[in-house]
């Protein structure tokens, strides 16, 4: 007995002096090496993928922001309302009544587009900060948002093709617009708020 | 491209890349194992930990220095949860003492099970000092066990085991710290953050402000994966766009978590001498990961032709295939992160995620656990074979007798009776009780699925559950805890006895164990145990959901 519980101590001993060791290694020397890499190779990518506009960061590109009014292309529906300091989801099923009637909303709401509504318009995202639709529901938002800028048609699809990125590799993921480098674009072309 | 096309072909190139590197990763991680040398870094770290390397261990010792590690973990990450308001950095980052208790046993045992969000909850040191630091320890934890049984298997009557600490320092500076050092820069390239900055806060284009997080991202990222843990630094995970941001991005994650348990049955091969062994493993887990893979994209699949497209919960850039292939992944591993929400998905779709776990996590598993599952449950192919031709039952000359069944029966009814036993009380405890988002079938689903997340140290959730309070943390707790440690005492036990063995020489009368029917035969025995064990439960939640 009195050698068990020798036993246990000295283990305990070691493992406390094992575990301080490791948390250096693993919790100060790697992470500053990592971020090492990231300042000399990567810093716009460690930064956050910045977006700069008249010299001020107005956001990032992997990151949604709310978008209201028809003079706008709108994100995904956003259980966080694209608030930065939170993420998530909805969690709700699809046999849920309150995911039934969640989607019959959006639906109403987007009918004054005309035309069938595409699955991202309809649904909320994983993160609540999905920065990207779908190239469909940005051709569904196309005419309205012209109409409201006086812009011809041609030109927002322009747009939207420029802010749309393929899939990576040719075959990862999906199509994608990024919704704040289309409606930062859209500003830049029409020059006003 | 179509969506299908685009979505195998990812399967594709996954299965093609594990494949690539499972041989030559499998091989190295044998000699990281089997090497009577240490480096040089490893006496310096030995010196300073007052560990004598030479010494072997035998079941008992080594499970004690195991337990004691843990220990230490555990109290030390409580410690930092609880007091991080008072740290630097904290930028009023808060946890509750139970949520501190769940936080610290959650990811000591390998579960990252997180009942608080990453962004409010967990100062900067916390994740970097505190998780981080467990995600690498606790996935060298189970590969330390795997290397353990099966130094078990190979040793003639020592009943030595080797030694925790080699082991421990091995798993981690020779393994997985170079593979996560490659995946962090990967990450980083790919657009993953790595800052020290505080989170700003910006004016948008239409006069909004938001606030734009920082951290230590990529090298948390990296070995949230590697190590099959699965702790989000944000609420959202690997859904959220600063964790991954695209289709490479996401592929890379998948990768990150399979390589190594997929690369372990090679490992075992080599180190028992015989690769046909690793083989036979190494095909029911791969039988497991792809069927498992085939039903849930089925379901998720079919969800996609209504209106909503199956899109609730997931993400534009990643789409139905790549959430269904990352839920496959992350629930036949102990991992549970998530770039999707698993109780959005159809019926099938989530019911898949949450029968991956109650499998056992063996298709392919957790890092080291993963493996250990795998060979518990050929242990119990080799018995149940044995009684039907009446033959000894054997494993590699081991004898598989009265004291190891029942070490190996002992590991395959606790996390059953965990799971079990906790929905099962939790159903009766209103606080918990009302806790669930759901109604109805799904409700039920939502509670077993965080009992068998817990109990098998996943950490993925049906993330409706408000799971932040005392009752479901401490219980959960407590099922993270058993779930781990419980079957490691009984698969060193079962090691210690294996090691106290002769290795008996085969003959024709040996039953052999790495053909494509034994194979077949571990197959079977995993699905009869978790048949016989859940099908009830399931009938209640997913399956009647589906029906209805």
């Amino acid at each position: 007995m009195a050698t068990s519980s020798l036993t246990v101590g000295r283990q305990t001993l070691a493992a406390l002096r094992v575990f301080l060791v490791l948390t250096v290694l693993l919790g100060v020397l790697y992470p500053a090496a990592v971020w090492g890499v990231g300042r000399v190779a990567f810093h716009d990518q460690a930064t956050g993928s910045l977006i700069r506009h008249d010299g001020r960061v107005i956001g990032s590109s992997l990151i949604g922001q709310r978008f209201t009014g028809p003079q706008w292309f709108h994100g995904r529906p956003s259980a966080t309302d694209y608030s930065g300091d939170a993420s998530g989801g909805s969690n709700l099923a699809a046999s849920d009544e309150r995911q039934r009637a969640a989607v019959s909303a959006r639906r109403n709401a987007l009918s004054r587009f005309g035309g069938t509504p595409p699955p991202d318009a309809l649904t909320m995202s994983a993160s609540g900060l999905d920065p990207d639709i779908s190239p469909a529901y940005a051709r569904l938002q196309a005419r309205t948002v012209a109409a409201t800028r006086g812009l011809p048609v041609g030109t927002v699809q322009r747009l939207i093709d420029a802010a749309t990125t393929g899939r990576a590799a040719g075959f990862l993921g999906e199509p994608r617009v990024d919704v704040l480098r289309l409606n930062l674009s859209l500003l830049r072309h029409t020059g006003e708020k | 491209m179509s969506e299908q096309a685009s979505g195998l072909l990812t399967v594709a190139v996954l299965v093609a890349a594990l494949a690539a590197v499972h041989v030559p990763l499998g091989d190295y991680i044998a000699r990281v194992f089997s090497s009577d040398k240490d480096l040089a870094v490893e006496r310096a770290f030995y010196r300073l930990s007052g560990v004598n390397p030479q010494s072997q261990q035998r079941w008992s010792r080594y499970a004690v220095s195991v337990l004691a590690f843990s220990g230490v973990s555990v109290v030390a990450l409580w410690a930092l949860c609880t007091w991080q308001g008072r740290l630097p950095l904290d930028r009023g980052a808060t946890m509750d003492w139970h949520t501190a208790i769940n936080t610290a046993i959650s990811f000591v045992t390998n579960t990252n099970w997180q009942s608080y969000a990453g962004e409010s909850g967990a100062s900067a040191l916390v994740q970097t000092l505190g998780l981080a630091v467990q995600n690498f320890v606790s996935a060298a934890v189970g590969i330390a066990v795997a290397v353990a049984l099966i130094r078990g298997l190979v040793a003639r009557r020592t009943g030595l085991l080797g030694n925790f600490w080699v082991d421990l320092t091995r798993a981690t500076v020779r393994l997985l710290l170079p593979i996560a050092f490659l995946g962090a820069v990967l990450l980083l390239a790919g657009g993953v953050i790595q800052d020290l900055a505080a989170p700003q806060v910006v004016e948008t284009i239409t006069g909004g402000h938001q606030t734009i997080e920082s951290g230590l991202v990529s090298s948390q990222e990296a070995i949230k994966l590697l190590g099959t843990n699965g702790g989000g630094f944000f609420n959202a995970n690997s859904a959220h766009p600063f964790e991954n941001p695209n289709g490479f991005t996401n592929l890379v994650e998948i990768f990150l978590i399979l390589m190594i348990p997929f690369s372990l049955p090679r490992a075992y091969g080599r180190l028992v001498g015989d690769k046909r062994q690793g083989y036979a493993v190494l095909g029911f887990m791969a039988f497991l990961w792809t069927s498992m893979l085939v039903v849930i994209t089925w379901a998720e699949q079919a969800a996609a032709g209504s209106p909503t497209g199956a899109m609730e919960g997931k993400e534009v850039r990643f789409g139905v295939w790549s959430s269904a292939l990352f839920a496959t992944s992350t629930t036949a591993t102990s991992t549970g992160a998530v770039d999707s929400w698993h109780e959005s998905f159809s019926p099938i779709g989530g019911g898949g995620a949450l029968t991956n776990m109650l499998l056992g996590e063996v298709g392919p598993g957790g890092v080291g656990s993963g493996l250990y599952g795998a060979l518990v449950v050929a242990i119990l192919a080799v018995f149940i074979a044995g009684l039907m031709v009446g033959r000894t039952p054997e494993i590699l000359g081991k004898q598989v007798g009265r004291k190891e069944i029942t070490y190996a029966a002992l590991y395959s009814i606790t996390t059953p009776a965990l799971v079990l036993l906790g929905t099962g009380a939790a159903l009766l405890v209103s606080g918990a009780k009302g806790a669930i988002l759901a109604t109805g079938p799904h409700g039920l689903t939502e509670i077993l699925y965080a009992y068998a997340s817990a109990s098998n140290n996943n950490g993925s959730a049906f993330g409706g559950l408000s799971a932040d309070q005392p009752y479901l943390n401490l219980t959960l707790g407590a099922c993270m805890l058993l779930g781990r440690f419980l079957p490691i005492i009984a698969v060193l036990a079962l090691a210690g006895s294996f090691a106290a063995q002769h290795r008996r020489p085969t003959t024709d009368g040996t039953m052999p164990t790495h053909t494509p029917l034994f194979a077949g035969l571990m197959v079977g025995v995993a699905l009869l145990v978790t048949g016989l064990t859940f099908l009830p439960v399931l009938a209640l939640g997913p399956l009647a959901e589906a029906l209805s």
